[in-house]
């Protein structure tokens, strides 16, 4: 018997959207088709950064480009967007950020208004992470063949010797605990896009998390196995990563996501899932279970990490997968989203 | 959220799977009619609270799951047009056609966007003139009024470059469709709480009456789930078989009288393909002669499209509860999230796809 099968792989001919989500479309993409072609022991690490040593002092690289639309949003704009996008991902692993580098693509049009609050941002943002902007480049584009302006950065932090996180280091019975309510980010840009009004202005949450991520390194050290900030793809996307390679389960508890209202309702009414929309100035930390109470009061001393709260626990049962105790008392499995999250009809 | 969280207390629920689990005296068969409920239900994992009394089997009022492939061809080859912005409710975006879905025909440089309403699409038509605005017309009786409306504001307002592609679907034709089948296992219905909004129960009386089966209408929130299948447990037990509304805050006897007029000014009863299910007579719902010049089939002449299910795929056979997913030969091998063969591997409440993850939870621990 033949099986003609008239539906198209995911691994299209073209570039889609669901390739830049943060789901499993961007892992296949990041896989077949860069991957191959860069292999090194330490890009195959797929940290939030890459670990360097020079000279016995260990470095965290990082790069990230930034492409929001609309450029300003309640919180921030794309230029305090990407300092808080690089240096969070240095601080997920365990580094101090110390420079950046900046590129801008600049189209044709752009306000130079709007270019100085960009950068006005970016200044406030750097100085209020520590980092210095030390290089940095311009290109002007025509009319239509950028979106405004696009933003690189890239980071370069040092790690201290005794304070290493990474994805591979949670181990089951850890405590699994973020630092702040999640969803907000993605909801404030979704709502400036398509000029939704919700009953309370709903902000990004962009923030430098090196604040909170020195004072986990000051209370607990090395009990902080494994840090990440879940921005595109959310929460439940940061947690299959972790659980993938780490070879864990992750049991999550529903009333404990600490989900804010107004986040809730726009869900509700856009047909979103929380866990999955995008967050920047949020942390989730696997910890050693004796440290675990530790690490949610050292994070709820700082104003950013106030509303810090255990959400789970790390099992040895169902490697690679996240579940969900729902309130009631029953079981689902988080998956990855294949692409985008996709607005539900009913 | 007010008037949301109150249905969704934990402790209330507890109770109520309690009191399901004292009522019954033996597993019943429900079957849950709208893909909403399903979403609920594989969301809060009720159907796993409840497995040793109650055999839920997700129904065929899902949208995405039941828009037969034919419809899908049709969108895919309206949004490759160059002159066509191609609108949609999210979620169709990623249901297969026979060559590719709707997000890799925008990658190939098609208009395709996501609308919230279609009312939002007639508003894109009047703002692009020199482009011809199609919005992709799916769902029940729900979503039927508020097309309807945007048919009929486009009637008025004499706006040129605005269509509908129609797949609507209604659901008493369906319900017998499954209770005509010899192999037929549903003792009850949860009949879905939206469309009875509009369209009130009065349809469901004789089909309970002719086939001996209670009809429940039920909302959409955890208690109203759970107080639905006590209901139909509560019916199933003492040998009743009537209609029961335990949406109550919503529905009515006889509906919205004046969405109902509207759907019937604009629409008029054709018969259907139902994706896995095949053709049901007078099932779906088609724009009346007078209303032809909105009617994107007869605007750009795609009626001729006329495509085959796969056939390794029993879909079908899942949607009408005969089948569980897992004996599919193509499940979970050559049908996964990613790489769909049929619609309810499609959205992630689809029958196939809620299995696929229970499944691979079940079999790790």
């Amino acid at each position: 018997m033949t099986i003609a099968c008239p539906i198209p792989a995911v691994a299209t001919e073209r570039i889609q959207l669901g390739h830049g989500s943060g789901g499993k479309m961007s892992a296949a993409l990041l896989r077949d088709r860069f991957l191959p072609y860069f292999k090194n022991d330490i890009l195959a690490q797929l940290g939030d950064a890459a670990v360097v040593d020079v000279g016995g002092q260990s470095l965290a690289i990082s790069t990230d480009t930034f492409v929001v639309q609309p450029l300003e949003f309640p919180g921030g704009n794309i230029g305090s967007l990407a300092v808080h996008g690089t240096v969070n991902d240095l601080a997920m692993m365990g580094a101090r950020p110390r420079w950046l580098s900046a590129g801008f693509v600049l189209e044709e049009g752009l306000s130079l208004d709007v270019l100085d609050r960009i950068v006005r941002a970016m200044a406030e943002a750097s100085r209020a992470a520590g980092v210095l902007l030390v290089t940095g480049d311009t290109k002007v584009v025509e009319r239509g063949k950028a979106d405004g302006i696009f933003i690189n950065t890239t980071g370069v932090g040092v790690r201290a010797p005794d304070f290493a996180p990474g994805p591979g280091r949670a181990r089951a019975g850890d405590a699994v605990i973020v630092s702040g309510p999640i969803g907000c980010h993605g909801i404030a840009i979704m709502s400036a896009r398509e000029g939704l009004a919700f009953e309370a202005e709903i902000v990004s949450d962009s923030a430098a998390l090196t604040p909170l991520v020195e004072r986990l390194r000051d209370r607990v050290g090395d009990a902080v196995h494994t840090l990440r900030d879940p921005t595109r793809g959310g929460l439940a996307s940061a947690l299959n990563e972790i659980a993938a390679a780490a070879g864990i389960g992750v049991v999550l508890a529903e009333e404990t996501l600490p989900i804010p209202g107004p986040v809730a309702a726009a869900c509700e009414m856009l047909g979103f899932d929380p866990l999955y929309v995008a967050n920047e100035g949020v942390l989730v930390a696997f910890v050693a279970e004796s440290q675990a109470d530790a690490a949610v009061e050292a994070l709820r001393g700082h104003p950013l990490g106030r509303n810090a709260a255990r959400i789970g626990r790390a099992v040895t049962a169902h490697p690679g997968m996240v579940i969900l105790q729902t309130a009631i008392g029953g079981n689902r499995v988080v998956d990855m989203l294949p692409g985008d999250q996709l607005p539900r009809i009913c | 959220m007010k008037y949301l969280s109150e249905y969704r207390d934990p402790k209330l629920a507890r109770a109520l799977v309690a009191e399901i689990k004292s009522t019954a005296t033996r597993r019943w068969v429900l079957m849950e009619v709208c893909g909403g409920q399903t979403h609920t239900i594989v969301k809060q994992g009720l159907d796993e609270l409840l497995g040793d009394v109650v055999e839920m089997v997700h129904g065929p009022g899902c949208p995405v799951c039941v828009t037969p492939l034919e419809q899908i061809d049709k969108a895919l080859a309206l949004a490759a047009r160059p002159d066509v912005i191609f609108t949609s409710f999210g979620d169709m975006l990623r249901v297969p056609g026979s060559d590719c879905d709707l997000l890799q025909i925008r990658a190939r440089g098609g208009n395709v966007r996501i609308v919230y309403s279609p009312l939002d699409a007639l508003e894109l038509a009047r703002k692009t003139p020199d482009k011809q605005v199609v919005f992709f017309a799916v769902g029940f009786e729900t979503t039927a009024p508020a097309n309807a409306m945007a048919v009929w504001r486009a009637y008025e307002l004499g706006v040129k470059n605005f269509s509908v592609l129609v797949s609507h679907v209604t659901v008493p034709p369906a319900m017998t469709a499954l209770l005509d089948a010899p192999d037929n296992r549903v003792q009850a219905f949860l009949a879905a709480g939206h469309v009875c909004t509009i369209m009130g129960w009065t349809e469901y009386e004789p089909i309970a009456a002719k086939y001996k089966v209670p009809i429940i209408v039920t909302g959409f929130e955890p208690l109203d789930i759970l107080e639905g299948m006590l209901l139909a447990v509560r019916q199933l037990e003492e040998g009743r078989h009537e209609v029961e509304n335990q949406y109550v805050r919503s529905v009515r006897r006889d509906g919205n009288q004046p969405a109902q007029d509207l759907v019937s000014r604009v629409f008029e009863l054709v018969d259907r393909n139902w994706r896995g299910i095949g053709p049901i007579p007078r099932s779906g719902l088609g724009v009346r002669p007078e209303f032809a010049e909105f009617d994107a089939e007869r605007r750009f002449a795609v009626d001729g499209i006329h495509t085959e299910e796969p056939t390794i795929c029993r879909a079908g056979d899942v949607l009408r509860g005969v089948l569980k997913p897992f004996d599919c030969p193509a499940f979970g091998t050559m049908c996964t999230p990613e790489r769909p063969l049929g619609a309810p591997m499609v959205s992630s409440e689809g029958a196939c796809a809620a299995y696929y993850n229970y499944g691979r939870f079940r079999s790790a621990v």
